[in-house]
């Protein structure tokens, strides 16, 4: 080959591709494509697990954001959190599933462009409070919700959560992306300010806001539309509905 | 440091060590030795798996990688209080139950802006590598106390809740570790260099708009892959964003690199690679679909890349 990169080691990338398009078992597909990346770098077999263990070692970090709250979480569900949440929520009349997920997403990324990112999160935050309100604000409204309809609430807060977190974290200027950005064109020769590049995140996390608000607005009209009109305040809450809508 | 990651470690080790004790003893759990079996060893890589030599490490992981990939993870049947109690319970305890919950989030948020003012005779108190990661475990042990308290129950009880959510997330639990292991066996093996040699020679970017296309397109699709913007940031800034955007078109490196990150991001809400986002919450919000998440978020992830190709263009 006239190149000096080898190429053997993206077959791992297909063997990840291979994997979770045949459904095989996520773990599976990881553990098979670390091994088979590795043996094509040529490392010999004990080095392949050693680089298998070290990475394992080193990312210990990761699941402690998930595994530390359960117990507490758990504590508070056995003892009715969600269903509490629930009836909270209810008690707000203007209160939708859009309206309360355009707040959150609001409050998650501007708490987390000022460096407070441990507000959220989904353990602590979004399984036992903003899933539960989610719920509450579409049951309140239109009454007993389907199980498909009640996933799909979930999976819109968990993804707002995430839309708020991503775009809100960048412009804060402590960010470890930050300081991963300008310490990379650093050492390419080229010298930026963190404030620069923290400032010009801001556009997109703009545009971030107002996308996934302009989808949360219409996930309401769809509830609306697919449930029926809201169970009472039918002329009240259509108006303000509208007035969310030029905003957004 | 006097509160270190480690102790952190350890706590999660015991935790773990605790769930496989209850699983091995439970005869009518369905998968009694192989479930036990799998966070056993979890809990022994939590508790000193830096010591134990990495090759050994790996063989273990190995092992629960086919323990986890042939069904041997199975969650006992939950026991949880009836719907009455726990209505009944929530109107007893009323908003005292947010307190725990809430807990969390603010003693973080306390322990990360103060760290650096506690410091006590001379050693900093929390970790100043991981002030948030050690401040969010300092808050969730504050909580369950606090939720001992309020709800009159036993650290017991708090024990086999736990058990009860780990067994019902899983394997999942370790997939977030698995990917970032991942991660850094790729680019160990160099899967990054050989990525960027394919876009450099196969696309012609002498246009303005083609090179802003790829760049950016090309942060998330390479996120998409490892499941992680940082992983994916040296390989397409090194490869098209320094040498082709700012080299050939001018670029102002500092609007590239933040538009160029983000553009990851939105890979970031794409791919089943980034567990911890997007597979995790799955799990825990008991959804059948794992991917259901990510579905979600394909619409707002594409718009905010496209929003991300023109500010870069309109900008650079």
């Amino acid at each position: 080959m006239q190149t000096t990169v080898s190429l053997w080691p993206l077959i791992g990338v297909a063997v990840i591709i291979a994997g979770f398009l045949l459904r095989f078992n996520p773990m599976l597909v990881v553990a098979a494509a670390a091994v088979v990346t590795s043996y094509a770098a040529h490392f010999p077999i004990e080095k392949v697990l050693a680089s298998i263990g070290s990475g394992f070692v080193k990312t210990r970090n990761l699941p402690l954001i998930l595994l530390l709250p359960l117990a507490v979480i758990g504590l508070l569900e056995r003892h009715g959190l969600r269903e509490h949440a629930q009836a909270w929520i209810s008690k707000i009349q203007s209160a939708t599933v859009g309206r309360l997920l355009i707040v959150y997403l609001l409050l998650r990324e501007l708490t987390a462009a000022v460096g407070l990112t441990g507000l959220g999160g989904h353990p602590q935050m979004v399984r036992p409070l903003l899933a539960p309100m989610a719920e509450g604000a579409a049951e309140k409204r239109y009454g007993k919700i389907s199980d498909a309809i009640r996933y799909k609430l979930r999976a819109f807060a968990a993804a707002t959560d995430n839309v708020g977190l991503f775009f809100g974290e960048d412009i804060f200027v402590a960010f470890g992306a930050i300081v991963l950005m300008t310490t990379f064109l650093h050492e390419a020769g080229i010298d930026v300010a963190p404030l620069h590049v923290a400032v010009w995140g801001i556009p997109t996390a703009i545009c971030a806001f107002v996308i996934h608000s302009v989808r949360l607005y219409l996930l309401d009209k769809k509830l609306d539309r697919e449930l029926g009109h809201p169970v009472k305040n039918t002329a009240a809450s259509a108006e303000s509905a509208t007035t969310t809508g030029e905003q957004a | 440091m006097i509160l270190s990651i480690t102790y952190l470690y350890w706590l999660v080790g015991i935790i773990l060590l605790i769930t496989s004790g209850m699983i091995l003893t439970d005869s009518s759990h369905p998968k009694r030795l192989l479930s036990g079996g799998f966070w056993f060893i979890y809990a022994i890589i939590f508790l000193i798996g830096d010591i134990l030599p990495p090759a050994l490490v790996g063989a273990l992981v190995i092992v629960m990688a086919v323990i986890a990939g042939f069904g041997g993870v199975l969650a006992a049947k939950a026991k949880t209080l009836p719907d009455e109690i726990r209505k009944a319970s929530a109107a007893r305890l009323g908003n005292r139950l947010f307190v725990p919950a809430l807990t969390i989030p603010i003693v973080t948020v306390i322990g990360t802006l103060l760290a650096s003012h506690l410091i006590i005779g001379g050693t900093p108190l929390l970790d100043p590598k991981n002030v948030t990661l050690v401040a969010f475990g300092v808050g969730c042990v504050v909580a369950v106390v606090l939720a001992c308290l309020i709800t009159r129950d036993s650290p017991v009880q708090a024990t086999k809740e736990s058990r009860r959510l780990i067994e019902a997330l899983g394997w999942a639990v370790v997939l977030p570790q698995m990917l970032g292991m991942l991660g850094l066996v790729f680019s160990d093996a160099g899967v990054g260099k050989a990525v960027a040699q394919i876009v450099t020679t196969t696309i012609n970017m002498d246009t303005r708009l083609v090179a802003v296309i790829v760049y950016c397109v090309g942060m998330a699709l390479f996120t998409v892959i490892m499941g992680n913007g940082f992983a994916a940031f040296p390989v397409m800034t090194g490869g098209v964003g320094v040498p082709i955007l700012v080299g050939v078109h001018h670029a102002n490196p500092a609007i590239m690199v933040a538009i160029g990150m983000f553009s990851g991001y939105c890979g970031t809400l794409l791919t089943p690679m980034a567990a911890n986002f997007n597979i995790i919450p799955a799990a825990l919000l008991e959804l059948p679909d794992k991917n259901a998440v990510i579905k979600v978020q394909v619409p707002t992830a594409l718009g905010i890349l496209v929003a991300n190709i023109i500010l870069l263009y309109a900008f650079m």
